[in-house]
């Protein structure tokens, strides 16, 4: 049995264990199953996001922008147009309501994918820090647009979203994003977006075109992004504009980072340990008995992130995971000269 | 085969090149020598599509090409080698490869080139797995001429191919260069800064100075020429 065979039988099975752990989610903590559905969503999120900044090297901050649409959008559809779907199909069954959410859910994937296509297209004429400053300005631009659109409530945000997502549909996603960009980059095309990174003008030399690949990683981590925000919206039933603000793009990127860019495992065990000690610090936060000036910089998330960032920088440029397969991180940047490459690349 | 006319190239209001002529014959080694910013690479770089021209025309095989963009034009055949070499370090030498025959639709005959790629250059197959970023200089460029000639170009372009190259690892370049061309009949177009080493494997030559052609010649001509003799060839 060859590897890409492996892998789709990998796929088969964590959307079957999903399936068979979201039947017993009624026995979890209603907390500890609110955070373990966090960790999935972060996880297509980071994934997602890896595509752009770790194996293409573009430097998006917009990406809570892309997750607010596809929340938004999601939330919409099936707040404003479930009833009439159900009637259509006959009564909510089982099996409309699946079909309803995966609808929505890939509705508010594709318009995320089309908000990404138009800021990219554009922006991604950019390099490096201007193209960050970009998206950092469309991310906020999404949020503005939201709070001040009424049909969504503006800045009250929007509630009564149904509670479709459940472990089965987190992880089937999950699994489905890593298969997706992990069978992506073992590709021959896929191969195109480390060459952007390496070198866009010997991409070119060689008959690639850079503008195409860089648009095309963009669309994509955008719908992964927008799926993560269907997602996201029909958990906590509510969702707020500033749930969406620059502190999740940068949260997002945090955790891209760590993973060492352009690893796909890496990034998802970074996914999980940043939510989980987001999670932890709300509850430093309330221990009485730490200092208070403790406690306060436990509640600031952004002062936590710079911390991380700081401290990685210094003591594990290749990120905490470094050990774990990845590609498309130059030779030669200080990343890289502190460990030492594999005689053989993955 | 390539036909550059009253090509003009502008980096932003400073003009590169002022119309610029020249011929490439089919199946010769031609060369294009100067001094630096004499607008040596910047030809090589317009003609593979990466720089606009201002004006003037380029015509492969009877065809303009002068308003393609630069994959078009590698699918048309034409490959270029750039300048620093500009291999992908992160990929393996095998991956390079595979970059390099992005283009191409027959994959099947892919490991039919890889042989041949592998017999210009044993070197490069002892280090097939191996990531490009930690080659040597000279093995890099040896693997950046392979990528381009996986294309299966029937003319490829040479940007300074002897650049930050051990001296011993030039002549070898040099040599596979003169093979490529005679073994594979591909056409070659030089660019390059070691005057002498250029005629002395080139057919033809033309003398680039400040964006202009100011002699063209045979390069047995040119190697004999006063005025090339004292300005690039280091004689008195």
């Amino acid at each position: 049995m060859n590897y890409r065979h492996i892998k789709k039988w990998l796929l088969l099975a964590a959307i079957i264990l999903s399936g068979f752990a979201s039947h017993f989610s009624d026995a979890i903590n209603a907390y500890y199953l609110q955070v373990v559905i966090f960790i999935g969503i972060n996880i297509i999120l980071a994934v997602g996001l890896n595509l752009i900044n770790g194996y293409t090297g573009q430097f998006s901050l917009g990406h809570a922008g892309f997750m607010a649409i596809g929340a938004y959008v999601s939330a919409y559809l099936s707040n404003e147009h479930s009833a009439g779907f159900f009637h259509a199909l006959g009564g909510a069954s089982f099996f409309s309501v699946a079909a309803l959410f995966l609808g929505v859910l890939i509705a508010g994937g594709l318009a995320a994918a089309v908000a990404g296509l138009i800021v990219g297209v554009p922006s991604l004429r950019l390099k490096g820090d201007y193209l960050a400053i970009v998206t950092l300005g469309f991310g906020e631009i999404i949020r503005v647009v939201i709070q001040n659109t009424d049909a969504v409530g503006g800045p009250r945000g929007y509630g009564g979203i149904a509670s479709y997502t459940t472990l089965f549909w987190t992880y089937s996603i999950v699994a489905i994003t890593i298969y997706v960009v992990v069978s992506l980059i073992d590709s021959t095309y896929g191969r195109g977006f480390l060459t952007v990174r390496d070198d866009a003008v010997a991409a070119e030399a060689v008959g690639i075109n850079p503008t195409r690949y860089k648009v095309t990683a963009f669309v994509l981590g955008a719908f992964f992004a927008g799926i993560a925000g269907g997602l996201y919206a029909h958990s906590t039933t509510y969702i707020n504009p500033s749930g969406f603000d620059f502190q999740r793009s940068i949260e997002i990127v945090i955790m891209v980072i760590l993973g060492g860019m352009g690893s796909t495992a890496g990034v998802t065990f970074a996914a999980i340990l940043l939510t989980l000690l987001l999670e932890y610090l709300r509850f430093v936060s309330g221990y009485q008995w730490l200092p208070e000036i403790v406690r306060r910089i436990a509640a600031n998330r952004v002062i936590i992130y710079s911390l991380v960032l700081i401290a990685l920088m210094l003591l594990r440029p290749q990120g905490l995971f470094g050990w774990l397969p990845r590609r498309g991180v130059p030779v030669g940047s200080a990343r890289v000269k502190r460990t030492k490459l594999p005689p053989h690349a993955p | 085969m390539l036909e550059l006319k009253d090509l003009a190239v502008n980096y932003g209001s400073i003009n590169a090149l002022h119309d610029v002529s020249l011929t490439v014959a089919k199946g010769g080694i031609v060369t294009l020598i100067g001094a630096n910013g004499a607008g040596k690479s910047t030809t090589l770089r317009t003609v593979s599509g990466l720089l606009k021209t201002r004006h003037g025309s380029i015509r492969y095989e009877g065809e303009e090409i002068s308003h393609l963009p630069a994959h078009r034009i590698v699918q048309r055949g034409i490959s270029q080698v750039p300048e620093g070499r500009m291999i992908f370090a992160n990929l393996t030498v095998r991956e390079n490869l595979l970059m390099g025959a992005y283009l191409r639709k027959d994959r099947n005959k892919l490991g039919h080139d890889f042989d041949s790629v592998f017999e210009i250059f044993p070197r490069l197959k002892e280090r097939a797995k191996q990531v490009a970023g930690t080659l040597s200089g000279g093995e890099q460029q040896m693997l950046a001429i392979s990528r381009a000639l996986m294309s299966k170009p029937r003319c490829l372009m040479l940007d300074e191919p002897s650049l930050g190259i051990a001296p011993i690892l030039v002549k070898t370049i040099f040599q596979k260069i003169v093979e490529i061309n005679r073994s594979l009949g591909i056409t070659i177009l030089l660019v390059e800064q070691n005057a002498n080493l250029a005629l002395e494997v080139s057919h033809y030559g033309y003398v680039l100075e400040t964006g202009r052609i100011i002699l063209h010649d045979k390069c047995d001509a040119l190697r004999a020429n006063e005025k090339v003799k004292s300005a690039y060839l280091g004689g008195h």
